[in-house]
């Protein structure tokens, strides 16, 4: 299959090596990646704090690069959940309708990754080793939203020499929230704070998530802890192998000390 | 008042909302300034993380066990939706019906005219005491103010709004007002205020709730007014429901010669079977029970037995204004139950003290807003991360985070100056709908490398608005090269 790969704003600009994990497991699985370079976000974040209007230009940027794709993945729940929900309603109402549709059939065959490799592909066994203590934080959007249900944790189960801790209170937000982060500070370091000890509570090396937005909202609380766990994305974990097919696959803290 | 609130009189979608200076709908500060404070308060914190999380569990539990919760859900909301859709066709046909039975109803525009109509009635009746059902609409209004600067006493009979009460406190929480106390505050407050109180009295709650009783039992006795709200009133027989778990209501709703209740006008169904379902959405999402202990309704007034009149005031304070706004109407759909407030991880750590309204949590963030106008309460849809938990268990189906990211858009559009954070965004939308100009600012996000210096996470000290997120998390160094031009490097575009 020709899977055209939507890296996402954050990850595109902050942590390139998620989308670089994203293409190289999918390409280990035998389909053929591509990368439309006229990419940017999806808009959620204009409209997430109130600037629906001005989303609109970014939703048809969005709509003119992936015109054509057969599959769109995106290696987080959040954008692929405001691309589902959001899109096409900020489209319409601005009276824009033609792009209201299409922005509706390009979000029929847009995925989630987890989604994507369990539902559209089928495997959940993708012939990854990483050899470590793992947590799985549930992202909201993912959870919620998009309802991934225990696909990551299939997909996790499977991988060698992972060994897979629970969560406890795995379904409470950890505050990040956009830009809540900011205009609520305190209220989301709280929400963070109890995040944290519930994922060092676990003795986790790793926490992973599939939202490299939320992660750098953990991994920098961990982070500013000199807490020593780290937080990796699931993409980066199932595109690990015990050839190390990614070389430049960031086996460091994403972000560390 | 603030003064950032504007002068002219406020509205929502350009029709009256509840006016200022009356009842307790807005706060004298911001979400996030009146949080700060409350996060500090450790013993604030443990009460309301224990009590949430207790609640939260026991709902969970009796929800699980029944099979068509979501078709019970589903019938839930349509029933409202269906009642919002023809909502003055069922006021009136209540008004018919509440008449036809000996009952008198009042049509109360907004908080001043209810109040003066209750403070009326009462004293028309020539008592100086009124005891009180729990009833949110009362507290919106602010009535037991109105009627105690009339020379009234009030007395609230439900346990939780006795201690807030005797605590010269605030509520902060829909159904468990004094939610943010635990039992040796409580003890401590019965002790202080209780005349002729056990001088031995501990932290027990069986004592606790004796003392109570022992309290309440003379005013209930000897009270000729009440005054309670409703959560539910039925046109079609003109019957009005209160719900409860303690028998204080029903003491208040059958002892007294004169009942006075207070109603929002979303809370009419238009008929007696509707009860069936919100009769099963409701205990088991506010308390976690099968089934609420005590269920009263009665029907005007029946001669020999219980209350010889009856008044029903009918409020708006806004309530039409949220019913013009098609996304936001569904809030008035809510049944009061608190099951958000109980699942919200902003609640549970922020309190309800810092929503500066008697309708605290996620579905206080929507109505609050939009009751008062949204500039009176500008902060309030931004006091959630859209984490969608409370829509997942809301039993009318509220999609309260898309209700919450309308009222932001509702509030960016009305300013009429653009602040800085508009001019940014503006300019943001700019840049990402157009390529050429995106990876030009990826570029320039390099400049993060410089101060950086090698180090692979940002300096601490950045200056606002980054300095809200780097105060407790690292920033990651901005990589030297995005992922699609190192995609387009390799593969050509």
């Amino acid at each position: 299959m020709k899977v055209a790969l939507f890296a996402t704003c954050l990850v595109d600009t902050l942590t390139p090596s998620v989308a670089r994990a994203t293409a190289t497991l999918l390409q280990r699985l035998g389909h053929e990646v591509v990368v439309p370079p006229g990419q940017s976000c999806c808009g959620q974040m204009h409209v997430n704090t109130g600037y629906r209007r001005e989303a609109v230009p970014i939703v048809a940027n969005h709509v003119r690069a992936f015109a054509g794709a057969e599959a769109i993945v995106a290696p987080s729940g959040s954008c692929v959940a405001s691309i589902h929900h959001q899109q096409a309603a900020v489209a319409r109402r601005a009276g824009e309708h033609r792009l209201a549709d299409e922005a509706e059939e390009l979000a029929g065959r847009t995925y989630e990754l987890s989604q994507f490799l369990v539902d559209v592909l089928g495997v959940t066994d993708v012939g990854a080793y990483y050899p470590h203590r793992v947590t799985y934080h549930p992202t909201c959007h993912s959870l919620r939203l998009l309802k991934v249900g225990d696909r990551p944790y299939q997909l996790l189960r499977a991988v060698r020499g992972l060994e897979l801790v629970e969560l406890p209170g795995a379904e409470q937000c950890c505050g990040f929230g956009g830009t809540f982060a900011v205009k609520n500070a305190d209220t989301s370091t709280a929400m963070l704070t109890d995040k944290m000890a519930n994922v060092l509570g676990t003795h986790a090396e790793v926490c992973t998530a599939g939202d490299a937005s939320c992660l750098m909202h953990i991994g920098g609380g961990l982070s500013r802890l000199r807490a020593g766990t780290r937080t990796v994305h699931l993409a980066e974990i199932l595109a690990s192998t015990e050839e190390a097919v990614t070389p430049d696959q960031q086996t460091r803290p994403a972000v560390s000390a | 008042m603030t003064a950032t609130v504007p002068p002219k009189a406020p509205t929502f979608l350009g029709l009256p909302t509840a006016p200022r200076g009356v009842g307790h709908l807005r706060g004298d500060q911001s979400f996030p300034d009146a949080a700060r404070g409350a996060l500090r308060d450790g013993q604030l914190r443990a009460n309301l993380g224990h009590a949430t999380s207790t609640i939260r569990g026991k709902r969970a539990k009796v929800v699980d066990e029944l099979p068509d919760w979501a078709q019970l859900r589903e019938a839930g909301r349509a029933l409202k939706a269906a009642t919002m859709a023809r909502l003055d066709e069922h006021l009136e046909e209540l008004e018919r019906q509440v008449t036809a039975r000996g009952g008198v109803v009042h049509w109360a525009r907004d908080a001043n005219e209810a109040n003066e109509i209750v403070t009326r009635l009462v004293q028309a009746t020539g008592t100086t005491e009124v005891v009180k059902v729990k009833s949110m609409a009362t507290q919106e209004i602010g009535l037991n103010e109105a009627l105690e600067a009339a020379g009234l006493d009030v007395f609230e009979t439900d346990l939780a709004e006795l201690i807030v009460q005797l605590g010269e406190d605030k509520p902060s929480h829909i159904l468990v007002p004094a939610i943010h106390k635990n039992r040796a505050e409580i003890r401590e407050i019965f002790a202080r205020t209780i005349p002729g109180v056990d001088p031995d009295l501990t932290d027990d709650p069986r004592q606790l709730a004796m003392a109570a009783r022992t309290h309440l039992r003379e005013r209930f006795l000897r009270a000729r007014v009440a005054v309670s709200g409703a959560n539910f009133a039925v046109a079609e027989t003109g019957t009005l429901t209160v719900v409860e778990s303690e028998g204080n209501g029903r003491m208040c709703l059958t002892l007294p010669e004169t009942l006075i209740t207070v109603m929002g006008i979303e809370k009419v169904v238009p008929t007696w079977r509707d009860l069936e379902v919100f009769l099963q959405l409701l205990p088991r999402s506010s308390t976690g029970e099968r089934m609420n202990p005590y269920t009263s309704t009665w029907a005007g007034v029946t001669p020999g037995d219980g209350p010889q009149e009856f008044h029903l005031v009918l409020l708006d304070n806004g309530r039409t204004a949220v019913l013009a706004d098609e996304v936001g109407r569904e809030a008035l759909h809510c049944i009061r139950c608190s099951a958000c407030l109980n699942v919200c991880p902003v609640y549970e750590r922020a309190g309800g003290h810092s929503y500066g309204s008697v309708y605290p949590g996620p579905i206080g963030a929507v109505l609050s807003p939009m009751l008062t106008g949204v500039e009176d309460n500008a902060s309030l849809p931004y006091a959630s991360s859209l984490c969608g938990a409370c829509y997942d268990v809301c039993p009318v189906a509220i999609d309260i985070p898309s209700i919450l990211v309308h009222l932001r858009a509702e509030h960016v559009e009305a300013q009429e100056r653009p602040t800085a954070e508009a001019v940014a965004f503006r300019g943001l939308s700019k840049v990402m709908s157009h390529p050429r100009l995106w990876h030009l600012a990826q570029r320039a996000s390099r400049l993060g490398r410089l101060i950086a210096r090698g180090r692979p996470t940002l300096p601490n000290a950045l200056p606002p608005p980054v300095s809200g997120w780097t105060r407790s998390r690292d920033l990651p160094t901005p990589p030297k090269e995005t992922f699609v031009e190192s995609w387009v490097r390799e593969h050509g575009s």
